[in-house]
C-alpha cells in the first residue's frame, strides 16, 4: 500500500472502527438499551451484527441475489428510459419546454407513497419494484444526461454546419459522447438509490429479497439480523458504486484514451 | 488594386450555381457582398457594407475587436441571414447554398476530445456519409503532406497547440469548399508557434488554392498571409483602408515581414487601424 493510499484510507478506517469500538462497549455494557429504556437484546453489538452476518450468511446471500436483480434491472431501465427522454427533450425545443418543468415538479411526489398503489397495478412479482427503483432513477439520470447534452458550446454545432453535418449528426457525433461523462454522474448517483428503491418496493410487497428480510427479521425482533442485512445493502450501494467509478475511469471519454480500435 | 467600389463586377466566374464544389475546391470561389446590414437588437453590427473577394485571393480583415468581423464571417458561411443586403458565394444567394461552399475554422480548434486526430480531421467526410475507413482514407495523404505524419492516431490532448490548429485547418480544408472562412486561426498561439503557423498556412494555400478570408487582430499576420487586407472601423465595421500586400507569403516568414518594404504597408495598416478605431 503506498504512502498516499494510507494517507488518504487512514482517517476514516480510525473514525470507523473507534465508531464499532465504542458501540460494542455500550452494547455490551447495556448503556443504549438503559438510555433508551428497552430490553438489552434488541441492541446488537457489532460482534452480535458480525456473528449474524456469518451464521445468515446463506439467507442474506439469496435474498441479496433477488434485491440485485431489481437493482440491475431498474437501474437499466431507468438509464434507457432518461437517457432516451433527455435525447428527445433537448432534440425537441418544445417538449422540453412542455415537460422539464414538470420533470422538475415531479420531484416532490413521494414515490415510496405510491408504491402500494403500484403493487395494486402490477401485483407482487418483480413489476411494482423495477417501477419503484426506475422512478427514484430516472430523475438524476435525465437532469444529468440534459444538462450534458446542452453544456456543448454551440460553436461546434456552427463548426460542424460547415463541415455539412445535420442536425442529428451533431447530436450523435457531438452531443452524445459530450453528455456521457454527466450521463456516468447521474448513474452513479441514481445507482446509489437504487437501493432505497428496491428495499421501499419489497416493503410494499414482497416474500423475498432483502428488504423483505429486514421486515421478517424486525418482526421476529431479530435485530441483529436486521443490521445484517443492512450492511448487505450498504456494501451493494457501495460495490455498485465503485464498480461504476472504476469503469468512468477506465472508458472514461478523453481524459485516459481509450483502447484502439482495429483498424 | 481592387476596390470594394467594384462589387457589381464581382458576378461569379469559376462557379454557375450548379452542385457545391462542382468545380472542385481547388480555384476557390467569388464572393460578393452588397450592401449588407447586420445587428443584434440595438446593436449595429455592419452598416451597408460592400465586399468582394475574387475567386483564389486571400482577403485578410483585420479591426479593432468587437468590430464585426466573426459576425461578418457568420453571414458569409450562411450560418444566419443579414437583416438586409444581399451574400452571394460563388454566384448563389441562398444560405444554404452558402453553407455548402463555406468551410469555417472557428479561433479555438474545436477538436472533438475523444476522436484522434485523423478521425478529427475527416469529419467532413464522415458528416456527408462516408465510412470511417473511407474518411480516413481521405484525410491521410494531407497528413503526410502537412508535418502531421505519425500523429494520425494522437488524440488531441496529447498534440501541442500548433499540431491541433494543423488538424483543425486539415478538417477545414477535407470540407473540400471553394471557400475557407479562418476566423484568428492562431490568436490562441504563443508568438514564436504562431510565426511558424503562419509560415505553415503560407506553403499550404500555396498548393490548395481556395478563396480565403482570414480575420485577424494582429496586422502583421494579415499583411503575410493575405493578398490584400481591409482595415475595419470600429462598429458599425466600415473598411478605413485597403492595402495591397507586399509579398505575400514569401519564405522565409521573418525574411518577409522584415523587409522595409512590408514595414512601410505594416505602419500605414496600422495608422489606419489606430484612426478607424475612434
Amino acid at each position: 500500500m503506498s504512502a498516499a493510499a494510507i494517507k488518504r484510507w487512514l482517517p476514516p478506517v480510525v473514525v470507523l472502527v473507534a465508531f464499532l469500538g465504542l458501540w460494542e462497549l455500550a452494547a455490551r455494557w447495556d448503556l443504549i438499551a438503559e438510555a433508551l429504556s428497552i430490553e438489552p437484546f434488541l441492541v446488537p453489538a457489532p460482534s452480535d451484527i458480525a456473528e449474524a452476518l456469518w451464521k445468515d450468511a446463506d439467507l442474506l446471500a439469496d435474498n441479496a441475489w433477488v434485491t440485485l436483480q431489481e437493482i440491475a434491472l431498474g437501474l437499466a431501465l431507468a438509464i434507457a428510459c432518461g437517457f432516451g427522454f433527455a435525447l428527445a427533450l433537448h432534440r425537441w425545443d418544445l417538449l422540453r419546454r412542455a415537460f422539464y418543468p414538470l420533470l422538475m415538479a415531479s420531484q416532490t411526489i413521494p414515490v415510496i407513497a405510491i408504491a402500494p398503489v403500484l403493487v395494486v397495478w402490477l401485483g407482487f412479482g418483480i413489476g411494482p419494484k423495477l417501477v419503484v427503483i426506475a422512478l427514484i432513477c430516472f430523475f438524476p439520470i435525465t437532469v444529468n444526461t440534459l444538462d450534458g447534452l446542452r453544456s456543448v458550446d454551440p460553436d461546434y454545432g456552427r463548426m460542424m454546419r460547415t463541415l455539412d453535418a445535420g442536425r442529428s449528426r451533431i447530436l450523435w457525433a457531438v452531443e452524445v459522447p459530450a453528455s456521457l461523462p454527466f450521463l456516468a454522474s447521474g448513474v452513479k448517483i441514481a445507482a446509489v438509490v437504487s437501493v432505497i428503491g428496491a428495499v421501499f418496493g419489497e416493503w410494499v410487497g414482497a416474500d423475498e429479497g432483502l428488504g423483505h428480510l429486514i421486515l421478517v427479521a424486525q418482526g421476529q425482533v431479530q435485530t441483529a439480523r436486521v443490521f445484517a442485512a443492512v450492511a448487505v445493502l450498504s456494501a451493494i450501494a457501495i460495490t455498485l458504486f465503485g464498480l461504476l467509478t472504476l469503469l468512468e475511469r477506465r472508458f472514461g471519454w478523453w481524459k485516459p484514451r481509450q483502447p484502439k480500435e482495429a483498424r | 488594386m481592387r476596390t470594394t467600389a467594384e462589387a457589381p463586377d464581382m458576378e461569379p466566374r469559376t462557379m454557375s450555381g450548379d452542385e457545391p464544389g462542382a468545380n472542385g475546391p481547388q480555384g476557390g470561389a467569388p464572393i460578393a457582398l452588397r450592401r449588407v446590414s447586420h445587428g443584434f437588437g440595438d446593436l449595429e453590427v455592419l452598416a451597408s457594407l460592400d465586399l468582394a473577394v475574387g475567386a483564389g485571393e486571400v482577403l485578410g480583415l483585420v479591426g479593432p475587436s468587437g468590430c464585426g468581423k466573426s459576425t461578418l464571417l457568420e453571414l458569409i458561411a450562411g450560418l444566419a441571414e443579414p437583416e438586409a443586403g444581399a451574400i452571394e458565394v460563388g454566384g448563389a444567394g441562398a444560405a444554404a447554398e452558402r453553407l455548402g461552399r463555406c468551410a469555417y475554422m472557428p479561433q479555438r480548434d474545436l477538436l472533438l476530445p475523444w476522436l484522434s486526430a485523423i478521425d478529427n480531421a475527416a469529419l467532413a467526410p464522415r458528416n456527408r456519409g462516408a465510412s470511417r475507413a473511407e474518411a480516413r482514407a481521405a484525410a491521410a495523404p494531407l497528413f503526410e503532406r502537412f508535418g502531421l505524419k505519425g500523429f494520425e492516431d494522437s488524440r488531441p490532448d496529447e498534440l501541442s497547440g500548433g499540431m491541433r490548429q494543423r488538424v483543425a485547418f486539415l478538417r477545414t480544408l477535407l470540407a473540400g469548399k471553394p471557400v475557407l472562412l479562418l476566423d484568428e486561426p492562431f490568436a490562441a498561439l504563443d508568438a514564436i508557434t504562431r510565426g511558424e503557423m503562419q509560415e505553415w498556412l503560407a506553403g499550404a494555400l500555396r498548393t490548395e488554392v481556395r478563396t480565403t478570408l482570414l480575420v485577424s487582430h494582429d496586422v502583421e499576420e494579415a499583411l503575410y498571409l493575405c493578398d490584400r487586407v481591409l482595415v475595419l472601423s470600429g462598429r458599425p465595421a466600415r473598411v478605413v483602408a485597403e492595402l495591397a500586400a507586399d509579398a505575400p507569403r514569401a519564405e522565409p516568414r521573418d525574411g518577409a515581414v522584415s523587409a522595409p518594404s512590408f514595414v512601410a504597408v505594416r505602419e500605414r495598416a496600422l495608422k489606419a487601424l489606430r484612426e478607424g478605431s475612434r
